[in-house]
This record gives C-alpha cells, structure tokens and sequence, in this order.
C-alpha cells in the first residue's frame, strides 16, 4: 500500500498535524495476548463477590432469562449489524425492532413504542422533556416516590432551563411512602406556572403501588400530560399504563431478559399515545412495502431525528440500545403471555413470603400500602445491619439512607425485593441472619449455601449480558 | 401486498397459536395474587404471541440472515468506524463475576469492576490527555450533552450567565447541534472553507461574549485534520468559551494528537466505534468523557475512587456538590466498557498508535483506487476515512450517489455514508478501518470502479438496484404518510390463563 502511495513511511500521512500539538508518547502498558489478559479479565471477575444470597433490587431485578435469549444474541448478524439505515440489507434488525414495538405496546397499553432508550433513568428525563415540547410549558411535577436516579437524570437533563418540582409523600397512615394527592393538587393550582407533565412510579420505588387513575386524573384537569415509570414484568399483571389514562410510559426494560452487570447496558422503554408520535424521541421503525409489494420495515418519521433536523430535533439520541430490545423482545416470546404472568405473580409470592419471615424476626414493613415484589422494612440502624449481614453471605437489599442520605425517614429501612429467582432456603437464611443481627447473636460461620435444596435451584440471574 | 417473500418470516404474532410455549417458570400459587386490590389488577392478559422455543429460534436465526453485519463482510460506512469487534470481549463481559453484579452492590462486593473501571479511565486520559474522565455517558451523543452540561456550569459558576451560544462548523455531526438545544443553547452554524476546514476567521467573527462553546470534530467528518486548530483553539479561549471536541473520528490519531494537551477542555469517545465494541443493530455503546482542569469540578456522579489502601469506591450521593449530577441511572454500560477495557489492554500503547496508522493507511489507499473513477473533492492525504464523489457521474449518466451505494449491495458490500457531510455534492464519506485486508480494500475500489462503468453503459441496472437483497428499494412515503408501527390483531389474543 505504501508503494501505490508513492510514500516511503506511514508518518508521511500525519504531517498536517501541525509539530507543536503532535502527542507525547503513550504511555500505557504493553499489548497482551489474549491468553494472558483472559487470565487479567477472570481475576478482575473473580474479585467481585457472586457469592451472596441477594435481596437487592431497587431498580434492577434478578430473573431466570432462557439460554435461548444469549445464544440468539451472540450471533454476529444482530451483534456487528450497524442501525438499519440500509432497509435491503437490514430487514431482520428492522422487524425485530417492529416487533420489539409491537410487544412493549401491548404491555403497556400504548400506540407507539420508541425503538429504545439509554435505560429507565434517561427515558423517564425524555418522557419529562416531552410533555414540554407537546404542552410548550416549561415545569414538570415528579413523585418523591419515583427511583432518585431518574429524579436526578430529570434534573440534570433539565439543566439547559426548565423547572422540576418534587410531589411530596404521604407520610402516614394507609397511603403512608405513596404521592400525595393534596399536595399534588396544590401544585398544579399555581396560575402562573402551568405544569407540562405529571410524572409517577408505579410500582413506586418502595414497591408501593400508587392510585395512578387519581393522579392522572388531576393531571389531565390542570392541562398537564400524565407519564407513568413502570416495569415492565409487573405489567403481565398489573393494570397497563393506557388502561389508567397515562399520555406516556417510560421505565427499565432490564428485567425483560437483561443481565444486572453493574448498571448496564439496559433498556429504556419509551411509549406514548398516537397523539404524541411527532413528539416521542428516538427511531421508530413502521411497516411498508418494496417496489415489487414485498411486506417490508423501515425507519420512519425520521423528521424528528438530530441527522436530519439537526437543532430542531426532538432529541439528540442517535446510538440507542437496540441490542437489549431485541433481547427483550426474545425473552417475552420465549417466556409467552402466561410465563411472564408466571414470572410476576411467583415474585408476589415469594415477596409475601419474605415479609412474613422479616416481620417474625423483628423486621416489620415501613408502608403498609400494597405492593407486588419489593417493600422496604424499618430496621434500626440499618446501614450496620446490612454491612453485617454481608458477612454473614446476605445482601440485605438496599439500605435506604445510601441513596436517599438527606430523608430522615428513611434512616432506618431497608428496600428488599424477590422474583422467581429467590428460594425459601434463601428468606430463611435471611431471616435467620437478620434475627441473630438484631439479638445481638454472634455469627457462627457462614449460613449460606448449607441447604441442600439451593444446589438444585438454576444460578440465579445469569442472563444476557447484553 | 403479499405477506412473505421468499426469504422473509411472518412476524412472531403470526406465529403465535393459543396454548403455545411456557413451562419455563414454575407455576406460583393460584393465591398469588389476591392480595392486590382488584382495581390495580390486568382485567385481561396482554395479547403476547405464544410460541414453542423451537419456533422462537428460528424466527431469530432466520431474520438475522436477512442482516448485513461485520461478520459478514466489509462495511465502509463513514463516520461509524465498523471495525471488526473480538470475540474475547464478548466473551468477557459475559464472565458471571460481571455479569450477574448488581449496580447497587457495596463497593466491597463490587471491587473487580471497580479496579476495571478505575483503570480504564485512566487508560482514556491517557489517550485523550485529559485530566479526568467519566465513564457514565451511555452514548456519544449522551456524552456531547454531558460536556456541554460542564460547560453550561463552568460559566455559571464565573457569574458568567451571558452566554447562550454554540458554534459548530456546518460539517459537524447532527448531534452537536441537537445537543447544545437540549442543553438550553442556540446554535451558530459555521461555513466550512474552501479547503474542507474550519474557517478560522469566520469563527472569529462569530465568538464573543454570548459564545458558551465551541464544538468540532477533528479530523472533520471530511476525514481531514483540523490543521489550523491551534490557532481556533486560541481564539476559542480569547472568546473566554471552551472547547468541545466531538471523538467520533479518535480512531484516526490515537498515539498521534492528543485533545486535551493540544488545549481543547472536553471530549467523548465513542467506544463503539474506536474501541471496537459492538454496534448492535443501532446499540448499545457508551460515550466517556474526558475532561481538563476547568471542567473537572463538574463531572457527572458518582466517580470512582482509589483509596489509599488500594480499594475501590464509588463517590456517595452529594460527596461533590458542584457535579452535574447524573445523566442515567447507576454506573454506566458497564458491560460495554468491559469490552473496551478488554481491547484496550490487547493493543497496549504501541498498538493502538499501529491501529490509526493501519486505518489511516488503508482510507488512503482506498482513496488513490476510488480516485481512479470518483472525484476526490479534498485531494490531500486523508485521516482514516476520506469523501469521494459521484457529480461527475450524475452529470453525465443521471445515475446518483444512492443509485451507486445501491448497487454495492449487489457486489456483496455494505454502502458507505452517502450525502454526509452535506458540504459535498454527490458525496460518500468512506471508511475502511484497520482491520480489513488488501484484498477486501482493493475488491471494494473492484467494485466501486465496475459500477461507474456500467453507469455509462447500463444505468437503468444501477437506478433500480439492489436486486439480489431480500427486499427491493422501499416506499418510505408510504411508511411515513400512514403510519403502522405496531401489530394489532394478533392470533390467540385473550386467551385466558391456564390456572
């Protein structure tokens, strides 16, 4: 190649980089072959404990995901395919993306489903900017009950000048962890500054359920559009966000199939009514045909998109997160209408178990409001308890006072969680544990692994990690 | 319109047959559920397609060969970097210690992907000459508003509140323009000189005290390098604005020009593209962002920390109250910059320099073949990818640009980025990488060749190309004038659960 170049070295090729700004050396370690960093990356791997019995949720969920969903993603036509703007050469991406539309619409209810976002935290912060495009108001009112990391990626992605307010909680009684509807109401009474959008979790982050109908309907009659945060295995059961009246559904599509690793990439689920698909940010993939009348997908009203409007778009979200959709859209057609029922409603199970096996030792629910797989309990000094705990080979879930340090409410709880995944050996060990923690018992080794029911229960949440 | 081509699959709700699939999940007590309030409760189950495994899979096996994808073969696409993507790393991010490590974990029990992180940030600020960086961005044009967020801060936290602007040159990404919109900027468009740079004294003209940033993409998306960027940068910083510089060209200069020494304040990388993660059908990526002093107090939270005893941690909520905060939720796509770490530590130093001069080599020679029957409208050495252009082509044959990118798809290649930039007419903005062979380069610039001459020949065969994909050239109109982006009406809808 340097031949046909008429050029003796390739330095030749770097001499518009004007001599004063050309690099200084790397200075970076030596190239590794493979067998030698395979042995690095399964040291790294192995120091990250595997170990523990967990009942940590909060946002992401462990669950049984079929082999069949990483051996179908791990083929390098999905994986080193680039976004469809090719539809000839690209109809498998682009029907599964139709497809991927077609299923999340039906969970939740909705007309029109976005090809993916980021993850839960950056759809619900484009749902938000969405309801002040399609509204041109500039404030949006967002549940204290709704995960703190959307709330401050809606923050953040308010930065550039619009205003967020927070909803407060009720703080006792029936509806106790839950949006409180009198303050909500004020909220909106305010002449001088309109809201955009109400935005509510549902569950909420206490795995609370919320009177969504209500707050939609005190969205609606302030001129606000209503968007509902859900998960998406609840919705196998619980009332989708269409049937309650919300305008748009944003949330974490993870637990469809997604593995945990420590924080992504997941799945931003994004849905809204047919009335907002000019407004909703992303690609979005329709059907049609070709010149010869072959059904067929392609990408469609993309005069929303940033490569064509450029400031005038409805966001600037290019590179999404089509892979996880996809694995999402496997997991669902693999598990099937009656599995993913299967999924929540054995998770609600084992979640009242949970609670019982708490509250015997000690450890009763901060809300008594309902809720489907996740509740948080009042445990003092929680932060100790959990570190404890972890000794003894129990991730204690969540203490709230690490991602809520400012709420003094939550000083002493713990947000705890289970799904299908989660044994009865485990909640005993747990209860166990947490019974000797707040006796003051000593540890006596380690509890867990001793059952030997655990050996024969699948690895819980080895999934997909894509 | 029929319902399946030969090669095509009906959809998974035409699959669908009531009673179909399950037994995945054991059955849960028919109690379950009670103890929800009935208003809260699903009246009916939703319409999901019900399908046996078996059938699953090959739905999927069969719409992936519908796909073009790297591993098929060669995909030159501008500005995308589709270079080849190691099987090593898949097989590490899917390593259970990874994978199966919940982002909420105490820092105790999350140390391996701690140090993993650490190091790779420190590997990026090396490559980038940035003090610092934050591997939270799931994606370059997440990382674009990450920077412009910084910078929106910095100002604010001079009392410098003036500022409202964005310069961008007119060649730059549509996300530079759409970032500084949703982060509360207008944006200034810059013509581009005539020799495909930045127009130095136009941008002088345009910054003053309303000037927040400037964002260029060097080398341009014209593939060539910014030569008068010194000079840009110093009037930038005179302007009392920063400099942002958007990384999805880094694959060309790595080892050669660093951002951060050569003064700009902020970039993002695009690990998908440089560091070789897979692109996904349109995702998963992630975009870090490196950053200099100025910018440093800003960053998105949490960081991750060393310890004097050598341990990991994340930064606890409001540790830095002068942070942006954050832009998603937990870490970042970790499971992506797994990957990254993985190529990274495979090339080391010495290698990635070798990466860009492989890549830049490749455009290159790829360019001295096209020119053989392409204009090269910016005829000097390129960086790793270069625009040719067809004008001539069409002012003669009536045969365009996307007549051409077409009919490549009938040689066994992937089109390039075709009309991107906009600056140059008829373009194709073309990108080997360094991980294509001779014989892929010179098959490509084979076929390139072969097809201006059928232009002069047989133009109607270009026009109406492809012709031996799965599907023909599509009505989009159609899909945009009525708009059907969800399957309604599925088989076996409301079939009752079997308890």
């Amino acid at each position: 190649m340097l031949e046909a170049l008429g050029i003796a070295d390739v330095d030749a090729l770097f001499d518009d980089i004007p001599v004063p700004l050309r690099a200084s050396r790397l200075d970076l370690p030596e190239p590794q072959p493979e067998l030698e960093l395979a042995a690095r990356l399964e040291g790294l791997a192995a120091r990250n404990r595997t170990d523990l019995a967990s009942f940590l949720g909060a946002g992401v969920y462990r669950h049984w995901t079929p082999p069949a969903v990483d051996q179908l993603l791990l083929r390098g036509e999905w994986y080193t395919a680039y976004t469809p703007y090719q539809p000839e050469i690209s109809q498998g991406t682009l029907q599964s993306i139709y497809e991927y539309e077609s299923l999340i619409g039906e969970l939740m209810d909705l007309d029109v489903v976005s090809a993916s976002h980021y993850d839960g935290a950056a759809a619900t912060a484009e749902a938000a900017l969405m309801t002040c495009r399609a509204t041109r108001r500039t404030r949006v009112l967002v549940s204290r009950a709704v995960h703190p990391h959307y709330r401050q990626t809606v923050a953040a992605y308010f930065g550039g000048g619009l205003e967020v307010d927070e909803i407060p909680l009720v703080a006792d009684g029936e509806s106790a962890g839950t949006t409180d509807l009198a303050a909500l109401e004020r909220l909106l009474a305010d002449p001088d500054r309109p809201v955009a959008g109400v935005l509510a979790g549902h569950p909420n982050f206490f795995g609370l359920l919320e009177p969504m109908p209500e707050i939609g309907r005190l969205a609606h009659a302030a001129g606000a559009l209503f968007v509902a945060v859900v998960e998406p295995v609840s919705l196998a059961v619980l009332a989708p966000p269409g049937s309650y009246g919300a305008d748009i559904a944003a949330g974490e599509g993870q637990p469809l199939g997604i593995a945990p690793q420590y924080g992504g990439p997941y799945l931003g689920l994004l849905a809204s009514t047919d009335a907002l698909v000019r407004q909703i940010p992303g690609r979005l993939v329709g059907m049609t045909t070709d010149v010869d009348g072959r059904r067929a997908f392609v990408m469609t009203l993309r005069a929303r998109e940033q490569d064509i409007r450029r400031d005038k778009a409805a966001s600037n979200i290019c590179t999404n997160q089509a892979l996880l959709a996809l694995a999402a859209s496997i997991y669902i057609a693999t598990l099937g209408p009656h599995g993913l029922r299967d999924v929540a409603a054995l998770g609600a199970a084992r979640a009242a178990e949970l609670e019982l096996a708490l509250a015997a030792v000690g450890a009763p629910r901060l809300h008594p409001g309902p809720y489907l797989n996740e509740f948080a309990v009042r445990v003092p000094r929680a932060r100790d308890v959990h570190r404890r705990l972890l000794d003894r080979g129990v991730l204690a879930g969540l203490a709230l006072a690490d991602i809520e340090p400012d709420d003094e409410t939550l000083a002493d709880a713990l947000l705890v969680c289970a799904t299908e995944v989660t044994t009865s050996d485990e909640i005993a060990r747990f209860a166990a544990a947490l019974g000797d923690v707040l006796a003051g018992r000593p540890s006596i080794g380690p509890e867990f692994g001793a059952g030997a029911e655990s050996s024969e229960r699948p690895r819980a949440g080895a999934g997909s990690p894509r | 319109m029929s319902v399946v081509g030969e090669r095509l699959q009906p959809t998974l709700f035409e699959r669908s047959r009531p009673g179909r699939g399950g037994d995945k999940i054991p059955h849960p007590p028919k109690d379950a559920l009670d103890r929800l309030p009935a208003a809260a409760r699903r009246k009916t189950p939703p319409a999901l397609p019900e399908i046996n495994e078996p059938e699953v899979v090959r739905h999927y096996v069969n719409l992936s060969q519908l796909n073009y994808a790297i591993d098929t073969g060669f995909y030159p696409l501008g500005s995308c970097t589709m270079k080849f993507n190691p099987k090593l790393n898949e097989w590490a991010a899917r390593l259970p210690g990874f994978a199966t490590l919940h982002p909420l974990a105490p820092d105790e029990v999350a140390q391996g992907t701690l140090q993993l992180l650490w190091e790779l940030e420190g590997i990026l600020a090396e490559i980038s000459g940035m003090q610092a960086v934050t591997l939270q961005p799931a994606a370059g044009a997440q990382g674009e508003l990450c920077g412009i967020l910084m910078i929106r801060a910095y100002h604010r936290s001079r009392g410098d509140t003036e500022r409202d602007e964005v310069l961008v040159p007119d060649s730059s990404h549509g996300t530079n323009p759409a970032t500084a919109t949703m982060a509360g900027f207008r944006t200034i468009t810059i013509p581009s000189a005539a020799d495909g740079g930045v127009d130095v004294e136009a941008f002088r003209a345009a910054l003053g005290p309303r000037t927040a940033a400037v964002m260029i993409t060097n080398p341009s998306t014209l593939g060539l390098f910014e030569r008068r960027i010194g000079d840009l940068l110093d009037a930038v910083h005179e302007a009392g604005a920063l400099a942002y510089m958007d990384g999805a060209n880094l694959n060309a200069i790595l080892g050669r020009f660093k951002p951060g020494e050569a003064g700009f304040d902020v970039m993002h990388f695009n690990v998908h593209k440089t560091f070789s993660t897979p692109h996904g059908g349109g995702g998963p990526g992630a975009g870090p962002v490196g950053v200099g002093d100025k910018l440093l107090p800003f960053l998105p939270s949490p960081r991750v920390l060393k310890a004097d005893d050598g341990s990991f941690r994340l930064e606890r909520p409001h540790e830095r109250p002068t942070s942006i905060g954050r832009l998603r939720s937990f870490v970042g796509n970790t499971g992506v910059l797994v990957r990254a770490y993985a190529y990274l530590r495979a090339h080391g130093g010495s290698g990635l320099r070798q990466v860009s001069d492989d890549a830049v080599l490749a455009a290159n020679y790829l360019k001295h073949r096209v020119g053989a029957a392409y204009q090269i409208p910016y005829d000097r050495p390129c960086k790793h990818e270069f625009v040719a252009s067809a004008a001539a082509i069409k002012h003669r044959t009536g045969v365009r640009t996307l007549d051409i990118a077409k009919r490549l798809i009938d040689h066994g290649f992937h089109p390039p980025t075709i009309y991107f930039p906009l600056i140059v007419e008829e373009g194709m903005l073309i990108e080997p990488t360094e991980t294509e062979s001779v014989e892929t380069l010179d098959a490509f610039a084979d076929a390139l060749i072969a097809i201006a001459a059928e232009a002069e020949t047989d133009p109607e065969t270009i026009r109406s190309a492809p012709h031996t994909s799965p599907v023909r050239r599509l009505d989009e109109a159609l899909a945009a004038r009525h708009p059907n982006l969800r399957w309604r009406g599925m088989v076996g809808a409301d079939t009752p659960c079997p308890d």
